[in-house]
């Protein structure tokens, strides 16, 4: 079944092309059907390979043709089907068929051109996220890369005639390239160093190479995490990126493309286990990120942006995790994030279709009644994000935040506070949309309507997995060998495994974490549920409030020391040097040559013996030149 | 008679034809200067040809040296006999439009 890997991604590919170029003729339920039964073909067939790698831990390789084969470098394009691509292949083709369905209803309103275009994208983007995935060397994966990167691109602007939504979609396009250039320069170093881009080449021979090279790789490849990942300093183009459809921001910028930075430092965990530096830097930035976020997200009253900043604060964490080390850790919380995040994403948009596109929770509230289904699986959200056991959230966190504390217990607390906030805002967020009185106008009230069962069906779904995830990776606390997890993984960071050295923390200081935060956790759940059922932040922010509203003018600072200076000197090498350097070279070299035609027109005088003349004069001149060399 | 004489002669030759077609303007004159430059040139092939052969060793006395300076000779009447009949054909078409030989009313043909 593994050497079948490759209906995986021809499956989304095959609906993108029936989609998109039918997109003129088919209606709107056989695009979106063609769409979401592409997704869920490939769903089956991840879950026939999961079986199978289930029981077989050795990679499987599967190789479909030569890719580049010149001048010693060979890459082939190939799948490796192992236990980590296949825990992703599972997480993007299952949330993404749910995404797809809830979709088919939630973009009901578009016509049938572009709704088809909609699911061309999105299945062209599922295709792109599995090639990431499924690579089997790093040239595959970065196709992958910059595909999602682009179809991202394309998804932002769903929207194109909004111009402000055009804008967000470059920025996060942008910003992305940035990221990539590192990731390209990575790739580049490793070709130089390995002489091949193909993981099982390039792993066993990691340990013999200098480490300034491997810090310098990894540190590369980082960056474009930072850009892919939403990571200081390129992470203020995920909240713009809200601008696209719900259920888009809900697969590819919560559940899926986000996590293709951790996937990438998992997937190459040899390199960065051996780069102590790097994974220093991972971890300080991953943990700045996590907590500058968090303040964000208190202060932002748009329900999309307070779940984007709240994933750029979650992908924080799972960095830190990579940092410190835990692997699995991070692993587990890109899983248990996809289902939550993604299941808060589509509940904001459930709640979005319910008000009309209204976006601003100070103007909902007491949406609990009317919207039954949504309310509840939107607080199990909720629940499962702030990390209150049993819900998966606490348990992929917790395995982060008790490995950093074993790396350094600052970077323990300092995350715990990130965490508490995380559980501030988003309670915050649920008892301003959810508690309280209905603050819209009265027309709204009026069209208050639970949503069709196509986007209540994931909602369920997703809460069911929000609640259930956690126990893939039970801690050792509480009881033995119950981590399926890091059981499952443990062939693919076996390597690192080996170099690490293994610190472990007493069971009875770990109890204590353990209740010291959840104690502190359920404090800040209480209080922000009170305070914001009977009376919701509507007032204006001042003082700190109205800088963390405004994200900490880090847009505003990134525009005045970056854009600002580059658009001047985009402005005077417009002016300067192009309009008088290079035109005046240009138009000054035709000038010249028509110059020197006239003049050299007054030698035709038309008489035959001035021609003759001409012509006896340069043979004479062409014998003493042969005479003479 | 040695070889430095036809040289001279030929290189006066060959100066009266050019001085002819730089100076004169009837384009007959300037005609029969090429003629004469032409022929210079032939008279110089031949006394060439003729130099080498005499240069050759008694024992090769049917050798081919310097058969193909005077073959050239040939081939250079040949063309100048097809170059007169062009020339004078224009001349004489020249005639029968402006009546005149003179080369320098033909400086019509600019622009």
């Amino acid at each position: 079944m593994s050497q079948l890997v490759f209906l995986v991604p021809l499956f989304p590919l095959v609906g993108f092309l029936l989609a998109g170029l039918g997109r003129n003729y088919l209606s709107r339920s056989v695009s979106g059907i063609i769409a979401s039964a592409a997704v869920f073909a490939s769903f089956v067939v991840s879950l026939f390979i999961f079986q199978e790698v289930r029981a077989e831990a050795t990679p499987v390789i599967v190789e479909l043709f030569p890719f580049i084969d010149v001048a010693g470098i060979r890459i082939p394009f190939a799948f490796q089907v192992d236990r980590l691509s296949v825990l992703f292949l599972l997480v993007i083709t299952g949330v993404g068929f749910l995404i797809h369905l809830y979709s088919s209803a939630y973009m009901k309103e578009e016509s049938a051109p572009h709704y088809a275009r909609y699911f061309a994208y999105l299945n062209l983007f599922v295709f792109n996220m599995l090639l990431l995935v499924l690579g089997a060397n790093y040239l595959i994966m970065f196709i992958g890369w910059e595909g999602v990167g682009l179809c991202s691109y394309l998804l932002i602007g769903y929207w194109f005639k909004n111009k402000a939504y055009g804008a967000a979609a470059r920025k996060a396009f942008v910003m992305n390239r940035i990221g990539d250039l590192g990731f390209l320069l990575g790739l580049f170093f490793l070709l130089q160093q390995f002489g091949s881009l193909t993981f099982s080449e390039v792993f066993p021979g990691a340990a013999g190479a200098p480490s300034e090279i491997i810090t310098l790789i990894t540190l590369l490849l980082f960056v474009g995490a930072t850009g892919k990942s939403a990571q200081i300093p390129l992470f203020t183009w995920l909240p713009d990126a809200m601008a696209g459809p719900t259920p888009v921001s809900a697969l590819i910028h919560a559940a899926t493309m986000v996590t293709a930075g951790i996937y990438m430092i998992a997937r190459s965990n040899i390199l960065y286990t051996l780069a102590p530096a790097t994974q220093l830097v991972i971890a300080i930035i991953g943990l700045c990120t996590a907590i500058l976020a968090a303040t964000i997200a208190l202060k932002q009253n748009d329900i999309k942006k307070v779940l984007a900043y709240s994933t750029v604060s979650q992908l924080g964490y799972m960095f830190l995790g990579l940092g410190v080390g835990a692997y699995t850790g991070a692993v587990f919380h890109v899983i248990t994030h996809a289902f939550f995040k993604a299941l808060l994403f589509l509940g904001a948009g459930s709640v979005i279709h319910a008000m009309h596109h209204e976006q601003d929770i100070r103007k909902m509230g007491g949406l609990a009644k009317k919207l039954p289904q949504t309310h509840l699986t939107f607080l199990i959200g909720c629940i499962a994000i702030a990390g209150i056991p049993p819900f998966s959230g606490f348990f992929s966190k917790d395995e982060i935040l008790i490995n950093a504390y074993a790396f350094s217990p600052v970077l323990y607390w300092i995350g715990m506070a990130g965490a508490l906030m995380t559980a501030f805002y988003m309670f915050r967020l649920y008892a301003t949309t959810f508690r309280g009185t209905f603050r819209g106008t009265c027309e709204q009230a009026h069209h208050l309507h639970e949503s069709p069962w196509q986007m209540t069906l994931p909602l369920i779904i997703l809460a069911i997995a929000a609640v259930a995830a956690g126990f893939m990776g039970i801690p050792e606390l509480f009881a033995k060998d119950a981590h399926w997890l890091q059981r499952f993984l443990s062939p693919v960071f076996e390597q690192s495994t080996a170099l690490q050295h293994a610190h472990t923390i007493s069971h009875s200081t770990e109890y204590l974490l353990l209740g010291i935060s959840i104690a502190l956790l359920l404090t800040v759940i209480v209080y922000a549920w009170k305070r914001f059922s009977s009376k919701p932040d509507l007032n204006e922010a001042v003082g700190i409030g109205k800088l963390l509203e405004r994200k900490w003018l880090v847009d505003e600072l990134y525009d005045s020391i970056i854009a600002r200076p580059l658009n001047h000197i985009a402005g005077w090498l417009n002016t300067v040097a192009e309009k008088k350097g290079i035109d005046g070279l240009v138009n000054g070299s035709g000038k010249l040559v028509q110059w020197g035609g006239r003049q050299l027109r007054l030698l035709q005088s038309g008489q035959v013996g001035g021609y003759l003349l001409w012509m006896v004069l340069g043979m004479l001149l062409l014998l003493v030149l042969i005479k003479t060399l | 008679m040695p070889v430095n004489y036809y040289i001279f002669l030929s290189l006066t030759l060959f100066s009266i034809g050019v001085a002819g077609v730089l100076t004169r303007r009837n384009a007959i004159i300037i005609f029969m200067c090429i003629e004469l430059m032409l022929n210079s040139v032939n008279l110089l092939l031949v006394a060439f040809s003729k130099m080498h052969f005499g240069n050759v060793e008694l024992s090769m006395l049917n050798s081919n040296v310097g058969i193909e300076a005077q073959l050239f000779v040939f081939f250079i009447m040949v063309v100048a006999a097809a170059e007169v009949s062009v020339g004078l054909a224009i001349i004489v078409m020249m005639y029968r439009n402006i009546h005149s030989v003179d080369v320098n009313f033909l400086n019509r043909l600019k622009h």
